[in-house]
């Protein structure tokens, strides 16, 4: 009985808070100064030289249509609502007309999917090594100067380090170009090598920091971990450190750092946005900021809904795996 | 001073140098920092302007240290209220249950739900980077007291299964005085702590937001500093003095205010003897 309650309780916070997100990014960007319908029908006017004024207001009716801006704001939040779950459709992009929302989305997506992904791996493969390292081998000397170094590394802003970079080994050493350009389409060799070599950067300015925090976590728990009782034993059995280190210490630190990895690549929508917006890379981050600066309403609102249900969603299976994964926690 | 780490000496060292130069250091500067054009525009650093000028004809060395003091002044204010809030509101859900603890809880689940980052972008867009730094800081502690609230709930929880919450309560004593005279003492550290790393978390967003020309544009903050630096190419023609400063006063900035917090931590488990 205990976890069909526990699991209850979870689905409604998911539907909740789910909804509450939803409604904050439909009501904020409603109180933007600029309409963009205005701004289209100015934009439009002004490269053809005249238009019956029967004619513009056609054309308004039909845009406030199809960005689904017509009717009483209440009106336009039920319709929002019903569009987000019943059809997943967000409607064409105000900026780039008529394209809609979703192949944008779909077009972005792999981009930042690609880096996050990759930079996540690499930090918490990484991470989790030295971490364990610097937490079991803690008096050796080279232990202590890698946890030093990610402890300097990891506070700094992701961006700042993406700015050292840039200065770095886009100008001082120019090995990297200091904005995204692709060269080739599709799976042509010419365009993955492409790929990689303008990713490169962006990557590492994550990888940096993702590497510090990883170390850090890792370490208090492996150290922990290598006072009990049962490491004390294994010693005593005469196992070789090594064995230790790896069947009894690494398994019981790895449980956390495996929910933080899942909960991590839940969040990754956000994770590079300022980072994306620096190196001018085409993902999502780049493409909200865009979305932003031309007041493009169904832009922002389906990167963000995106954003939080990936996020809740992340939040809620880990909550639900968390005991399949460690026995020591009981639903309540 | 006797279980003074070395993490937290170190971050204490660096901290103070940098609250001297935000908070003493321009007390000896007559004049307005980020006036255009009060001096010679791109002069290397020398004796007279230590850091150089700007394209804009002003002396970096005095800018940074307005803009460090800005910085802190949001960091510090959006700590401070984020604070407050987050453990008020955490321990009374925690302490209170029933309605007010799940109405307290979906909050602030929504709101950790909720990514702050393009949000922010969106409102900085809205005041087209002329808001001003207490609208920022405003907005900034709307997305930060659910982390502390989330935290001291399920502190708050355990807590008061203690006896002697049990006994204040049997003896009548109200739910403000209870959570702030019996509960809080043993929260204290943790809060602490993180109003420490609140203020980091305030400093970097506002700086991240001013980076891509989302913060107050007009005003000297770390961040700014950066976009003007970016905005008038300063690394394309070499006047890493510009873009320099900034960057490395944020990243020493980062690493003092993280020493500190985890200086800290070790300290009270030390003071608590463990």
């Amino acid at each position: 009985m205990g976890f069909y309650k526990f699991l209850l309780s979870r689905v409604i916070s998911f539907v909740l808070v789910v909804f509450i997100g939803i409604t904050t990014v439909f009501f904020v960007p409603r109180f933007m100064p600029s309409d963009p319908v205005e701004a289209m029908i100015g934009k439009m006017t002004a490269n053809q030289a005249f238009m019956e004024p029967e004619a513009i207001i056609t054309l308004r009716e039909t845009l406030n249509e199809s960005f689904g801006l017509e009717g009483s704001i209440w009106d336009q939040y039920v319709g929002f609502v019903k569009r987000v779950i019943v059809t997943q459709d967000f409607g064409p992009s105000l900026a780039s007309y008529p394209n809609p929302v979703n192949e944008l989305i779909a077009k972005a997506l792999p981009w930042t999917m690609g880096l996050l992904l990759v930079s996540t791996i690499i930090a918490w493969l990484i991470g989790n090594v030295v971490g364990l390292l610097a937490g079991f081998l803690k008096d050796k000397s080279y232990s202590k100067a890698m946890e030093a170094v990610s402890i300097m590394i990891y506070p700094i802003p992701y961006y700042i380090l993406a700015l050292v970079l840039i200065m770095l080994l886009s100008y001082i050493y120019p090995i990297f170009p200091l904005s995204a350009t692709f060269q080739g389409e599709g799976f042509s060799w010419e365009h993955i090598k492409s790929v990689v070599y303008n990713s490169i950067l962006p990557a590492l300015s994550m990888i940096l920091v993702g590497t510090g925090w990883w170390v850090i976590s890792m370490k208090t728990l492996s150290s922990g971990i290598a006072e009990e009782d049962y490491v004390q034993f294994a010693r005593l059995k005469g196992l070789s450190e090594r064995k230790i280190m790896t069947k009894y210490v690494l398994p019981n630190a790895a449980l956390p750092q495996v929910t933080m990895l899942a909960l991590q690549i839940g969040t990754i929508f956000n994770g590079a946005l300022i980072t994306e917006i620096l190196f001018g890379y085409p993902g999502i981050g780049t493409l909200i900021y865009t979305g932003i600066l031309q007041a493009d309403y169904n832009l922002i609102m389906g990167t963000i809904t995106l954003s939080i249900i990936a996020v809740a969603m992340a939040t809620f299976i880990v909550d639900f795996l968390y005991p399949f994964i460690d026995p020591r926690v009981r639903y309540k | 001073m006797k279980h003074w780490n070395f993490r937290l000496k170190l971050g204490v060292f660096l901290l103070s140098i940098f609250i001297i130069l935000g908070f003493i250091v321009p007390f000896f500067y007559q004049g307005n920092p980020i006036e255009w054009g009060t001096y010679l525009k791109n002069v290397k650093p020398n004796k007279e302007h230590i850091f150089g000028t700007t394209s804009l004809g002003q002396d970096t060395f005095w800018l940074l240290a307005k803009s460090i003091q800005n910085s802190f002044i949001i960091g510090i204010i959006v700590a401070f209220f984020a604070t407050l809030i987050g453990v008020l509101l955490g321990l009374w859900a925690g302490f209170k249950g029933g309605i007010i603890d799940r109405i307290i809880t979906v909050m602030t689940d929504s709101f950790i739900v909720i990514p702050s980052l393009p949000i922010l972008i969106l409102l900085g867009s809205l005041m087209q980077g002329k808001a001003s730094l207490f609208m920022i800081a405003f907005v900034l502690i709307i997305f930060n007291w659910p982390w502390p609230a989330r935290q001291l709930r399920s502190m708050a929880l355990s807590l008061s299964e203690r006896d002697f919450i049990s006994t204040a309560i049997f003896s009548g004593q109200n739910t403000l005085k209870i959570i702030v005279k019996e509960i809080f003492p043993f929260v204290a550290g943790w809060s602490v702590a993180n109003f420490v790393n609140t203020i980091l978390v305030a400093i970097g967003s506002e700086s991240g937001l001013a980076v891509i020309g989302m913060s107050s544009n007009e005003k000297a903050t770390l961040g700014t500093m950066i976009y003007w630096a970016n905005q008038h190419q300063a690394m394309l023609s070499e006047r890493w003095w510009w873009i320099g400063s900034p960057v490395v006063a944020i990243a020493l900035i980062f690493i003092a205010l993280f020493l500190v917090m985890t200086g800290y931590q070790q300290y009270s488990a030390l003071r608590r003897g463990k």
